[in-house]
């Protein structure tokens, strides 16, 4: 198995480029792409699962790394490595593949090679995203991420696809232009694009902390863009009304929220420190402003987007409480959010794939028609809420303490607020979908219950929500072992992650 | 003096000479029924050969030919190979893009054949009347192609247009030139480098410098002198566009590089600043100006002046990393508008049968492997990463950040933000379901040497985003040659004594 250490990220990475090749080349008979899409992302999920499993808590650095140089000159290495951090969400990415294409297994009926492809595609630059340590390497999958899913957003969306794609696509393209001026810019100073020489080179005062906080502000408004971040957020709900399930499950949040941890606190912990305040209120106006927007809504969809800001907000405000509990519950809740989500959003799927409509009016009294979705809905739903025993709960809250004991309680109970509201519209919607009287539509239309194979991704999904409630520390204890607060004034090795104890000496050289 | 024949020095334009007398020759000696398209399997193998002389040009050693007016070093053999292969690309995709009927044929090939003769003069010229005479060879051939589609009035339009104002440009290269000669007593670039700093008439120096930019700005389509660009691209037939937005620009970026680097090298504080002014004026009016063109041509022609004023910006660099940069931007700029104006010819037909962005509608499901292709090199046109536009973008703009112009990098890249809004226009609407008349349309027949020309294209496009170390490797020869002339240096026995 230690072979496969040094190349598995390598592997997660290929492997669903692969598939995506394959699909290409393959006939486009009946269900094939379906099923090689299937395949490989049930593969690269169970190659996924080996990070974990040889994953050793409380080592200091990166694990399963590999640093190969890509390009001389400027000094492109491919440097991939994951730790406590990134661990479990490249795990999440690899098991929200499959239920993607389940999402789309009967919605997606034309030129399903050219769905599949791109979706594949898009799974590598995510995996990408969360494993690369060199800055360019991480650009470039984080420009990736945007083109297949502008693309599919285009071509497979609801009524007005290609003008959301283009909304999404610019929205999310031009903030990165500062960015990659920043790391440009970054590197004309150091002569590194390597995440972990630049952190040692920055506590080591290589900048003055002006530049330093043009560059944090220069990150941080792409991040902010990407999870969103109020007032940012403009793109989310006209991409949430029109891209398939299986892209809405994965469009907003964990890359953003994983870039402010990584490269934003990460990089400039200081400047980071000064922004928070700022941040905090914003996120706090996102919380509420995403709960309120979310109850007047008549497409389930844009109801699940505004929810997803508020949830969004939500952990935006426990990462830059800057505790050490505040990151904890901020990885777990994009964890269990993630998990959620994508339950809910595939039970959704499956009601607009029966009954062909948005609109939450047309419902009514589905319950009586669809008992095991609605169950399904129900406990995905309270999941989502917060209720305990299930995976919202222990996400929100180590939020909630953190923020309350340790940051602000007026900021706490703001928040709180918006979690109120968070339940009343949750439930409010699955009343109006569920019970209550059954609508003509719902009357009207014969409908199925669950297939065995819609069943058969729902149920570990549930038991996922109901384990990751029940016995979070089996994934806290790896999540809080890597995790380590900012020293104000840095000696050598304390930064957010312990570094290597030796410099990069060509690195020194640069500095000079 | 020399120990190798001075015809190697020049053996990609003998190639390319020979290969237009041939099929001139061929021709007329072909009954009038007869299909022309053998000629351009004499063009493509004339191309491939002039390509695969140039690769052996490196294994000369680097220095000048011909009492000192041809040079071939790294520098020459980059541009010679990128236009080589550009004209490959050209008559691979005519070979399919041109309808059996075109009138002309024959002359065609010819004509492009000739052109690049020119074009590859141009980059090895180190005399600035040969570097003249080569810009006019290639300009008149480029003449005559741009109005091919004689018969519609946007055709003479465009070949009118072009001549008139590309006359007036090589007439204000011509002028610089004889004003340096007046400055120096000599039109060598060696020479001229060396004599420039002493020269005592500085207001000759400055117009000499100030009239070269102008011709050779003109000639790469860099604002403020782009007003020919849009309309020839209209006018011309696609097949042509492919070669003239890509290997004329090629060349005459190298001899920008070569007149700023080699001969005002000492002019350096003088001519960054205009350049940068150029760069930044050419991205505002190529961009702003696109976004409201509905015509694909006229967009992309737009398009190729944002992207000269990208290029441009590598100038703010130090030392060799601008021309290293500017190099790489020329190979990744080239074979991704070669890439797209491939497609276009295909979607659209020769004689434009579908010019509007609206037209596009549908393109995807009509062909996935055109609208694919479109897709790609849209997104390298944007400047995606892992393709070829990203590292291109991404050297010239590290070059400038290393020269110290951030607000330059900042400008360019959102400049690049603001491309992607009708880039995309153009990829949405080949996304979108056809709808209407496109329904009706048949998908574009795509023959198997424009396949393999499409193929080149996009595979030197990925090649450029994932593995550019080679290319880059080139440049950066070619960079380092360009500004350390080689050593033992082929000057006159006598030089005209310095004019007073």
């Amino acid at each position: 198995m230690n072979a496969l250490n040094q190349s598995i990220l390598t592997l997660l990475l290929v492997v669903p480029l692969i598939g995506a090749l394959l699909i290409a080349v393959a006939p486009d008979r009946a269900k094939l792409p379906n099923w090689i899409a299937l395949a490989t992302t049930l593969a690269s999920f169970l190659l996924a699962l080996h990070l974990p499993a040889h994953f050793v808590a409380g080592q200091a650095g990166f694990q399963y790394e590999a640093n190969i140089q890509w390009i001389e000159t400027p000094a492109i290495f491919y440097h991939v490595g994951v730790d406590s951090l990134s661990l479990w969400l490249v795990v999440l990415v690899g098991l929200l593949a499959p239920v993607g294409v389940v999402a789309s297994w009967n919605r997606i009926t034309e030129r399903p090679k050219i769905f599949y492809s791109l979706f594949l595609l898009q799974q590598t630059a995510m995996i990408g995203v969360f494993v690369s340590l060199d800055l360019m390497l991480y650009y470039g999958f984080w420009e990736l991420s945007l083109v297949p899913m502008a693309i599919l957003i285009a071509m497979y969306g609801r009524k007005n696809g290609p003008k959301a794609a283009l909304k999404f696509f610019l929205y999310t393209f031009i903030p990165s232009a500062p960015l990659l001026v920043a790391i440009l810019w970054m590197y004309a100073c150091t002569r590194s694009f390597d995440y972990t020489t630049l952190q040692i080179l920055f506590t080591h005062g290589a900048f003055p902390p002006s530049a330093l906080f043009w560059l944090s502000l220069a990150f941080l408004f792409a991040f902010a863009v990407k999870v969103p971040l109020f007032p940012l957020h403009g793109w989310l709900s006209d991409t949430y009304a029109e891209a398939p399930a299986a892209l809405a499950m994965v469009v907003a949040g964990k890359l953003g929220l994983y870039s402010m941890l990584r490269f934003h606190i990460g990089l400039f912990p200081e400047q980071a420190r000064l922004l928070a305040p700022w941040l905090m209120v914003l996120a706090v106006i996102g919380v509420l402003y995403g709960a309120c927007l979310a109850l007047v809504q008549r497409d389930f969809w844009r109801l699940m987007a505004f929810a997803a800001l508020s949830h969004l907000s939500l952990i935006v405000l426990g990462i830059y409480g800057l505790t050490l509990t505040g990151w904890t519950g901020a990885v777990y809740q994009i964890l269990s959010h993630g998990v959620v989500d994508a339950a809910l959003f595939l039970l959704l799927a499956l009601l607009e794939l029966r009954y062909g409509t948005t609109e939450i009016a047309n419902y009514g009294g589905v319950a009586a028609k669809l008992p095991r979705l609605a169950t399904f809905f129900v406990l995905a739903m309270l999941a989502m809420i917060g209720l305990p025993m299930l995976s919202g709960f222990v996400g929100e809250f180590l939020l909630f303490t953190s923020t309350f004991s340790e940051v602000s309680r007026t900021l706490a109970v703001l928040a709180a607020l918006g979690v109120i509201l968070g339940a009343a519209y949750m439930l409010w919607l699955a009343q109006r979908i569920f019970y209550g009287p059954q609508s003509p539509l719902a009357a009207s239309l014969p409908a199925a219950d669950l297939h065995p194979g819609e069943w058969g991704t729902l149920v570990p999904l549930v038991v996922l929500m109901l384990a990751m409630g029940l016995a979070p520390s089996l994934w806290l204890g790896t999540i809080a072992s890597g995790l380590h607060l900012p020293t104000a004034k840095a000696t050598t090795t304390s930064t957010v992650y312990a570094l290597p104890a030796t410099l990069n000496p060509a690195s020194e050289e640069g500095l000079r | 003096m020399n120990h190798i024949p001075d015809i190697f020095r020049i053996l990609p334009e003998v190639v390319f000479t020979i290969t237009g007398v041939v099929i001139m020759l061929v021709d007329a000696s072909l009954p009038a029924a007869t299909s022309r398209r053998s000629l351009g399997r004499i063009a493509a193998l004339g191309a491939a050969i002039a390509l695969w002389t140039s690769v052996g040009q490196l294994s000369l050693p680097a220095g000048t030919g011909f009492y000192g007016t041809v040079e071939t070093s790294p520098f020459t053999v980059f541009f010679h190979v990128l236009i080589a292969g550009l004209v490959l690309v050209t008559v691979l995709l005519a070979l399919d893009a041109l309808p059996e009927e075109t009138h002309h044929q024959g002359e065609y090939y010819a004509l492009i054949s000739f052109g690049a003769v020119g074009m590859c003069l141009l980059t090895s010229a180190v005399e600035l009347l040969v570097a003249f005479i080569a810009l006019e060879i290639s300009s008149i051939s480029t003449y005559i192609l741009a109005g091919y589609r004689k018969d519609t009035e946007r055709g003479t339009e465009a070949a009118l247009k072009y001549f008139l104002l590309g006359s007036f440009a090589t007439a204000f290269f011509l002028y610089g030139i004889a004003l340096a000669f007046g400055a120096t007593g000599t039109t060598q670039v060696y020479a001229l480098a060396r004599l420039i700093p002493q020269a005592t008439n500085h207001g000759l120096v400055l117009a000499s410098l100030a009239l070269m930019l102008v011709g050779i700005l003109f000639k790469v389509s860099a604002a403020p002198f782009h007003v020919w660009t849009p309309d020839v691209y209209e006018g011309a037939p696609s097949p042509v566009v492919v070669l003239l937005s890509t290997a004329p620009k090629a060349a005459a970026f190298a001899l920008l590089l070569r007149v700023v680097c080699e001969v005002f090298p000492t002019l350096e504080p003088l001519w960054k600043p205009l350049l940068l002014v150029v760069a930044v004026l050419s991205m505002l009016v190529g961009n702003l100006a696109a976004l409201r063109q509905q015509n694909v041509k006229r967009m992309l022609a737009y398009s190729s002046i944002a992207h000269a004023g990208y290029l441009l910006a590598a100038f703010a660099g130090l030392g060799t990393t601008n021309i290293a940069a500017a190099s790489f931007y020329v190979a990744a700029y080239t074979a991704m508008n070669a890439g797209i104006f491939a497609v276009i010819s295909l979607t659209s037909g020769y004689d434009d049968e579908l010019p509007q962005v609206a037209d596009f509608r549908g393109l995807l499901y009509r062909s996935p492997m055109l609208g694919l292709l479109l897709l790609f090199f849209l997104a390298s046109l944007i400047g995606i990463p892992f393709t070829g536009g990203f590292f291109g973008k991404f050297y010239v703009f590290s070059s400038a950040v290393d020269g110290g112009a951030v607000a330059l990098a900042i400008i360019g890249l959102l400049n690049s933000g603001l491309a992607a809004t009708y880039y995309l226009r153009l990829a949405a609407s080949a996304a979108q379901r056809p709808e209407g008349r496109q329904i009706l349309l048949p998908a574009p027949r795509i023959g198997i040497l424009a396949l393999v020309a499409l193929m080149l294209c996009a595979a030197a496009t990925l090649a450029l985003g994932i593995v550019p170390n080679g290319v880059l490797h080139a440049a950066q020869s070619a960079a380092h040659t360009l500004q350390v002339p080689p050593a033992e240096q082929f000057f006159p026995a006598s030089l005209p004594p310095n004019h007073p």
